[in-house]
């Protein structure tokens, strides 16, 4: 019953997260962002192409880094 | 047709083409880079929800929270999107093996056989293509019947404003379907690269719109959307190509 639990889980994870978690949090940060800025009033349609802009490259910077573990820079 | 009604037709017609047009891309997206079988399976599956919505609901389908719905949507979307962008990106810059599908579904067709199952791979149905464009029918198709109903009623002539979007869905529908021959003749990387853009760009739009933002340009505003977004992720894979060049053997 828990082995089908955590693969029901892992299942949903990788469905719906993906290979990278920071990605996924950024877009609901943005969106949270950008949702607490319209409802204050103020203009927020850039506010998630600029969360986007600065989130792949920071993921694909983790992603390079950990395709060789043993690189320091 | 008096003007009224020319004017309502056209309306009603433009409106709908360009939510068609949004919904045949997540369809083509999800065919192309996934499995057709499922991207039809999920637009059907979408259809008939829609279908059910419109019965039971009736004129009252236009008090649906879409605002919620595209910000659900949208923030999904995104999150697919940019998962497909980054694999693309890696795999076009050399840091990622490409990915063979046909081989991968040869090598489970040649398992299959030899232990004389069924080829699982194309019997099942892909969630990820089925979700892809049960969601993009589903949200784009609730605009519609909203478009048709506010519309149609307003001008009290609903029959005609059903007649305009069923013209512009069936004109978009018949494109999408003669595109997709040449679609399939695309490289799987360069395809999922475009998938990860476009639904990127859909993502940042529904999202944003969701979140309660207003595009400048409204709907045109994906006009420029894409192409920035296609634009980034080519710089990107443009600097990795140039780091990975750099690494030592």
């Amino acid at each position: 019953m828990t082995g089908r639990l955590k693969a029901w889980a892992a299942f949903w994870y990788d469905f719906i997260i993906g290979d990278d978690w920071l990605l996924a949090l950024a877009v609901v940060a943005g969106l949270a962002a950008a949702y607490g800025l319209a409802h204050a009033g103020v203009v927020a349609w850039w506010l998630p192409p600029v969360v986007v802009a600065v989130a792949v490259p920071v993921s694909l910077w983790r992603a390079v880094r950990r395709a060789r573990p043993g690189e320091s820079r | 047709m008096t003007g009224g009604a020319g004017a309502l037709f056209v309306a009603v017609f433009l409106a709908c083409m360009v939510e068609g047009v949004e919904a045949t891309t997540i369809v083509l997206a999800a065919g192309t880079a996934r499995d057709w079988r499922s991207a039809w399976a999920g637009t059907l599956a979408a259809l008939a929800v829609l279908g059910v919505v419109v019965a039971a609901l009736g004129p009252a389908v236009s008090a649906l929270p879409l605002t919620a719905l595209r910000l659900v949507v949208g923030g999904l979307l995104l999150v697919f999107g940019l998962q497909w962008l980054r694999k693309a990106i890696l795999r076009a810059s050399g840091f990622k093996a490409l990915h063979d599908e046909d081989a991968i579904y040869r090598r489970q067709l040649a398992e299959a056989t030899a232990t004389g199952d069924r080829p699982a791979g194309r019997l099942r149905v892909d969630g990820y293509g089925f979700t892809l464009a049960f969601k993009g029918v589903l949200l784009e198709g609730l605009e519609v019947v909203v478009i048709v109903l506010t519309f149609g009623t307003s001008q009290r002539q609903l029959g005609l404003a059903v007649v305009a979007a069923a013209c512009a869905v069936l004109i978009v529908a018949g494109a999408g379907v003669a595109i997709r021959a040449p679609l399939a003749r695309v490289p799987e990387n360069s395809l999922k690269f475009v998938v990860g853009i476009m639904l990127t760009a859909f993502g940042l739009f529904w999202g944003a719109e969701g979140a309660g933002a207003h595009w400048p340009g409204s709907d045109a505003a994906l006009l420029v959307l894409v192409p920035a977004v296609a634009l980034w992720a080519l710089a990107l894979t443009a600097v990795l190509r140039r780091r990975a060049g750099a690494e030592p053997a």
